[in-house]
């Protein structure tokens, strides 16, 4: 047996991915913007665990699920040091670092409430932007940024 | 330019500014010119606005342009409930250009979107007012011979006057040294600020007007609202420090001016007005030649 698996070993899936290294206060809210609250799956999840690269950190294990670009863009947006280990039959068969995209649509909501995206039927389209490290969806209609805090996601 | 819509001020490039400016220049000298004869330009003000659309209807009419329209969402199908997408594809069928004033943000990009004529965003809620950013810029130029390497003085509320934001991030290409003077409540949001310092240039902020008044080409004064404040008391104490009186031009600069874009409440006193130092009518004037040469540009008839 690895090493890999030994980690893996407690509550180890079959089948699923886990999503590792994510910020230790990012944790719920990964599980809120990708509806894992919705979700008939089994799912572990731990939080300030101690990770030697990051200090604390948490990890997310979902059976049964792999994730489509448009959710890792969603991960990668809240928990940009995030990693996804795909597994099957208990082996690993993937292991990716998210991307964090250029730009996104549809997928997030703009904070502003008097913005047309929020009025009317229009989707949503953003520019992902960096300010002073932080990573902010610049509204291509509105051209209010929203930051991290308030990313809200359809 | 043409065919092309203006919804916000970075949509043209320097140079593009610069050839309206001039165009703008050519309409102050001979304002009547039957350049649109007969053509159809919708003026569809879903909030009323009655001073820029006059001069936008003004423009038109002076480019022998016919205007249909209205002037408030009550007297159109929007009460009706219609969708902006409807109303726009519904009046690109009888205009060739569109002028728009519309309360919600963001409202003119995706009007422009669907509209298969180009749309003049004539204000977007909080966002944007290019045609304002254009007049402004077209005033400093006359008033000072150049846009290049001026001090502007910045007065009032910064944080919500998207007429400040527009033109604050136009000036980041003339090298501009900006003064911003306001109270803590109210300073230059941090995504405007940006725009000074990627492009390097040199801002200082005051909470006190008096002592940058003889460093200013020019003053460009705003109101600040009551509303503004959700404690009436720090209002109170605002309200009077940011109020230009005649006096205190005693020691400013010969070729220093001061703007407005009015409605003009009591920040700056009448006592101003017969300054020659004084420029915030003649500033509205301009609003109409800027007006001119953009529909002229769009519709590629200049
Ligand atoms: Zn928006």
């Amino acid at each position: 047996m690895n090493t890999k698996r030994k980690e893996l070993i407690v509550s180890a899936i079959s089948n699923g991915t886990v999503i590792d290294h994510i910020p230790a206060d990012k944790v719920f809210q990964v599980i809120r913007i990708l509806d894992l609250e919705e979700s008939e799956k089994e799912i572990y999840f731990g939080t300030n665990l101690v990770s030697k690269k990051y200090g604390r950190k948490g990890i997310i294990k979902i059976s049964e699920k792999y994730f489509k670009p448009s959710e890792t863009d969603k991960i990668a947006l809240v928990a940009p040091t995030a990693t996804l280990i795909e597994i099957r039959d208990y082996e690993v068969t993937r292991k990716t670092t998210v991307n964090i995209p250029d730009s996104i649509e549809r997928i997030a909501k703009c904070f502003n409430p008097n913005c047309i995206t929020n009025k009317e039927q229009v989707p949503t389209k953003f520019k992902v932007i960096k300010i002073d490290g932080e990573i902010k969806l610049a509204c291509h209609y509105c051209e209010k940024n929203t930051s991290q805090n308030n990313m809200v996601f359809n | 330019m043409k065919n092309r819509s203006l919804i916000s001020i970075s949509d043209y490039s320097k140079e593009e500014i610069m050839q309206i400016l001039e165009i703008a220049a050519e309409f102050e000298k001979k304002p009547h010119q039957n350049l649109l004869n007969g053509r159809v330009i919708a003026s569809l003000f879903f909030e009323p606005s009655t001073r820029t659309r006059l001069s936008f209807e003004s423009a038109i009419q002076k480019l022998g342009g016919n205007v249909i329209g209205f002037s408030s969402a009550a007297t159109s199908s929007v009460q009706k409930g219609e969708s902006l997408k409807d109303t726009i594809l519904t009046v690109c069928n009888y205009s060739d250009l569109i002028v728009m004033r519309h309360p919600v943000d963001g409202s003119a990009r995706f009007a422009s979107e669907v509209a298969s004529v180009p749309i003049i965003n004539a204000g977007d809620g909080a966002n944007q007012h290019p045609t304002q950013c254009l007049l402004d810029l077209f005033s400093i130029k006359k008033t000072q011979g150049t846009l290049e390497n001026l001090e502007v003085t910045f007065v009032g509320d910064l944080k919500y006057g998207r007429t400040v934001h527009s033109l604050v991030i136009a000036l980041c290409q003339f090298n501009t040294k900006f003064h911003l003077v306001s109270p803590v409540e109210l300073k230059l949001p941090s995504a405007v600020k940006r725009h000074i310092k990627e492009a390097n240039l040199q801002y200082e902020q005051y909470t006190d007007f008096s002592e940058v008044i003889p460093k200013s080409d020019i003053i460009y004064m705003t109101r600040i609202q009551r509303e503004r404040f959700p404690d009436p008391l720090e209002y109170e104490k605002v309200k009077n420090a940011y109020i230009l009186d005649n006096s205190m031009l005693n020691n400013a600069k010969e070729n220093c001016r001061i703007l407005h874009p009015l409605p003009r409440v009591n920040e700056i006193s009448i006592n101003v007005d017969d300054n020659p130092k004084a420029y915030y009518f003649e500033q509205a004037l301009n609003g109409v030649f800027v007006r001119q040469a953009l529909i002229a540009s769009i519709l590629g008839l200049k």
